[in-house]
């Protein structure tokens, strides 16, 4: 087995604040793994720092044996994709449906486009009568599979997901869950994937990685946590905190 | 309902769709909304009619024209006061002041256009540019927008008039390279609030150039609130316009420019008043006009104002 | 256990340019000094029900309500000045985010202070000292420092400790919490939690406590109140959470993801449109 994508003591910093200090980790070709933090753990930046969206200070990516540059060549994206945590900031405000997904196609210079369209709107759930469709005519949910259709439509094989949850309502979480499920397993995706609740992460991942004021805090897996096999206090304050409110 | 009333119903339906079937109906149902919108606003759809009555008027001053505007009556026919056969009454000589007024709207519009033409594009292009790529690029546009702005308008319109001569040719180009740094700032602010906005991430990441970035997505973003901003300066613009006119800089004689008129009925504006007013009070209602419609389009197109 | 808030039918309505939107229809509940969650997902009314008793409905929106009573007193039929004292002295409220509720340009401290001397006529020293012990009351560390820092300065745990030391410090009877933890870390929001629970226990208080996290509001409250589409789908005691008859509620349960239970695909919520009705 290969590794899809890994980092080796990747460093971000923000005006000498060092958001990322020296992590690495390797994920698998059809593994989901997670990254569970807090907020300020960088486990955002990470996945940010992958997309080439954070500048990475010093250290390594690794995309299919492939190291990256400071600059993601055109192939990179096409391998590559991401979707936002905030499906309310996330699609273009001017754009319909049709156009956003348009986009990727036009870049890259596929011919096959309008099919390609259909068939990525299909696969997220929607139909083509939302096809022409302003973001703001959507709810939350349908917005975050517009996002998913679009990350979808270049056909990477590692999926970038930040959070892609956690601003929806509950019962829209569990449809989003379900249909990325579904498409990793028909489509056999990689999956890095932020989240801040371990839930999420065990019902989604097979790996995860904890993090905490940007380095890692230990690598898990998915069966350690059910089974609260965990060796670092950090980890067992989130594994309680997960359980809900008890009174003292 | 009769059947007579389902036609137009059912067109307001389609364009109000929440499921439109093609990229016509999206967009035509958008720019209804808008319309909307803007047409609930009295004082807005007030201003749009006298912009269109200042269209027609420019269209049609050949029609319209009761007299020659370049052409008076020296012996019979100065500065007579206004009646039914000089309804704005004549100048010193001899002229029609109705028919120059007419004719004049033709250059008001001329300046106008021009001016948004040329400026505002260059204003957007700056202004995205900037914002956009930050940095040295950002740190050298807005000195030079700074350099502009650091003048005042009108004392920068003559200093270019005076370089390039006086005419109304080279008074539209001063008012043009005068006006487009508001623009600039104004896009770029714009475009400094989107720039790191999730949407525009996302576009990176589809490994969109620079380029197609700020031309596809970022610059249709700061093209409503620069319309809005273009409107209200139409104003401005006929008043810097009319005043390079009025200092001598801008249209030369007999040409019928409302500034012109008023600075050549300056001398009698105490015994002949409607020689300097007549003119005078088109500015005022075109300006006026523009300063509505300008009001009313920031209320209909303002993103944030609700997509509804 | 004496009732502090009666609500008989409460309606909200927001007239639009399309048509009069109904944001709650008729909602009925009673509150006495217990912990009372309020749970529904978006758009189910939660949070306008909450807003319409505090009295901080928009302008153009309609309230009315066969009875809203506060302690006797019919807070619709009350002037908007009567109102205006109420609020911060006999009824607070708590919003999500501390960074929009709280003042950017003035110290946290003072803010207390200026609070405080609005409902109570206090001395300076008295008021700072007073504010020093609430600060303390809510589990900050350093009062005195904390007490000079404006919000910026402090994280969101934080600010949201200040928060209700801000709301709690004229000692009201009654508060609003409308999703009060919703924008912290899981661990910093059962601290506040932690806090929140045992003032309003010490105090006698009764809290309204509206939230979209049906799990955490059944572990922190007494009753639980669901409301969808406007409406009271259920309301039952939080330790029978368990035995939830509504199928909404039931669904709203079972779609969240647990750590060790391993069901794939999630359940999904069917909604039904009877539940709207």
């Amino acid at each position: 087995m290969t590794a899809a994508l890994s980092a080796d003591r990747l460093e971000v910093v923000f005006d000498r604040f060092r958001a990322l200090k020296g992590v690495s980790l390797e994920v698998q070709s059809g593994e989901s793994f997670g990254l569970v933090g807090e907020s300020g753990s960088g486990k955002s930046t990470l996945l940010r720092a992958i997309a080439g969206l954070a500048p990475a200070a010093s250290g390594s990516i690794t995309v299919n044996g492939k190291k990256l540059g400071k600059r993601r060549d055109k192939a990179f994206y096409r391998e590559v994709q991401m979707v936002f945590q905030d499906p309310y900031g996330s699609l273009h405000p001017r754009q319909t449906v049709d156009r956003l997904l348009q986009e990727p196609l036009a870049i890259h210079g596929f011919a096959d486009g309008e099919k390609r369209i259909q068939r990525a709107l299909d696969e997220v759930g929607l139909g083509t009568g939302f096809r022409f469709r302003y973001s703001h005519q959507l709810s939350g949910g349908q917005r975050q599979r517009v996002a998913i259709a679009r990350a979808l439509i270049l056909e990477p094989a590692i999926l970038l997901l930040d959070e892609p949850t956690s601003a929806l309502d509950a019962s829209v979480q569990a449809e989003v869950l379900n249909l990325l499920e579904d498409i990793r397993r028909r489509r056999k995706l990689t999956f890095l994937m932020v989240s801040h609740d371990l839930a999420i992460i065990t019902h989604m991942c097979e790996r995860l990685m904890v993090m905490q004021n940007g380095e890692a805090v230990e690598h898990l897996t998915a069966d350690d946590l059910v089974e609260r096999r965990v060796s670092k206090d950090y980890t067992r304050n989130l594994l309680r905190a997960s359980d809900g409110f008890v009174r003292a | 309902m009769t059947a007579s009333h389902a036609g137009p119903l059912s067109r307001r339906d389609w364009l109000l769709s929440e499921r439109p079937a093609s990229r016509m109906q999206a967009r035509l149902g958008r720019a209804y909304v808008a319309w909307r919108r803007f047409s609930a606003n009295r004082l807005a759809f007030l201003g749009l009619l006298i912009i269109i009555a200042l269209l027609v008027v420019a269209a049609f001053a050949n029609v319209l024209a009761p007299y020659s505007p370049t052409f008076g009556d020296l012996k019979g026919s100065r500065l007579l006061a206004p009646s039914a056969a000089h309804w704005f009454g004549t100048d010193d000589l001899g002229r029609d002041i109705l028919s120059r007024v007419i004719f004049g709207s033709r250059w008001t519009l001329y300046v106008v256009i021009l001016v948004a033409v040329i400026a505002a594009p260059i204003g957007l292009l700056v202004g995205t540019v900037a914002g956009y790529a930050g940095g040295w690029i950002d740190a050298i546009l807005m000195r030079i927008t700074d350099i502009f702005l650091a003048f005042p308008k009108l004392i920068l319109a003559l200093a270019f008039v005076a370089a390039l001569g006086p005419g109304i040719e080279n008074a539209v180009l001063a008012i043009a390279v005068t006006s487009w740094p508001p623009y600039a700032r104004i896009a770029r602010a714009e475009t400094l609030t989107v720039r790191n906005s999730d949407y525009i991430k996302a576009v990176q990441l589809m490994g969109a150039s620079p380029f197609r970035i700020v031309l596809r997505h970022i610059m249709p973003l700061c093209i409503s609130s620069l319309i809005v901003r273009v409107t209200l300066d139409m104003a401005g613009i006929i008043l810097t316009a009319a005043g390079l006119g009025f200092l001598g800089l801008g249209a030369q004689p007999p040409l019928p420019e409302w500034g012109a008129m008023i600075a050549s009925g300056r001398r009698f504006v105490l015994d002949q008043w409607w020689v300097a007013g007549a003119p005078g009070f088109a500015i005022l209602f075109v300006s006026l006009g523009f300063n509505l419609l300008g009001d009313g389009l920031r209320d209909a197109l303002d993103p944030r104002s609700g997509d509804q | 256990m004496s009732t502090l808030l009666e609500v008989d039918d409460l309606r909200v309505t927001f007239p639009t340019r399309t048509g009069r939107i109904e944001a709650v229809r008729g909602v009925s509940f009673s509150l006495g000094r217990e912990r009372l969650g309020i749970v529904g997902e978006s758009g189910s009314g939660k949070s306008q029900t909450g807003r319409a008793i505090m009295g901080l409905t928009p302008p153009q929106a309609e309230v009315t309500a066969s009875k809203l009573a506060f302690d006797g007193t019919d807070l619709l039929a009350a002037s908007p000045r009567d109102r205006r004292a109420m609020r911060g002295k006999r009824i607070a409220m708590i919003l999500q985010d501390p960074k929009y509720s709280l003042d950017p340009v003035m110290s946290i401290g003072r803010q207390i202070v200026e609070t405080l001397r609005t409902h109570e006529k206090v001395g300076k020293a008295e008021a700072r000292d007073r504010a020093l012990a609430m600060l303390e009351a809510v589990q900050i560390r350093e009062p005195a420092r904390v007490f000079d820092l404006h919000p910026h300065e402090v994280s969101g745990g934080m600010g949201q400790r200040a928060m209700i030391a801000m709301m709690l410090i004229a000692g009201p009877e009654m508060m609003i919490a409308d999703e009060p933890t919703s924008a912290l870390d899981v661990t910093v929001q059962l601290d506040v939690l932690g806090i929140l629970d045992r003032l309003v226990s010490e105090r006698g208080m009764g809290l309204i406590f509206i939230s979209h996290d049906l799990r955490l509001v059944s572990s922190f409250c007494d009753r639980v109140i669901v409301m969808y589409a406007g409406k009271v789908v259920e309301q039952l005691k939080a330790s029978e959470l368990g035995r939830a008859q509504h199928p909404y509620t039931r669904g709203l349960l079972n779609c969240m993801p647990k750590i060790g239970a391993d069901r794939h695909p999630l359940p999904v919520l069917d909604r039904k449109p009877e539940w709207a009705a």
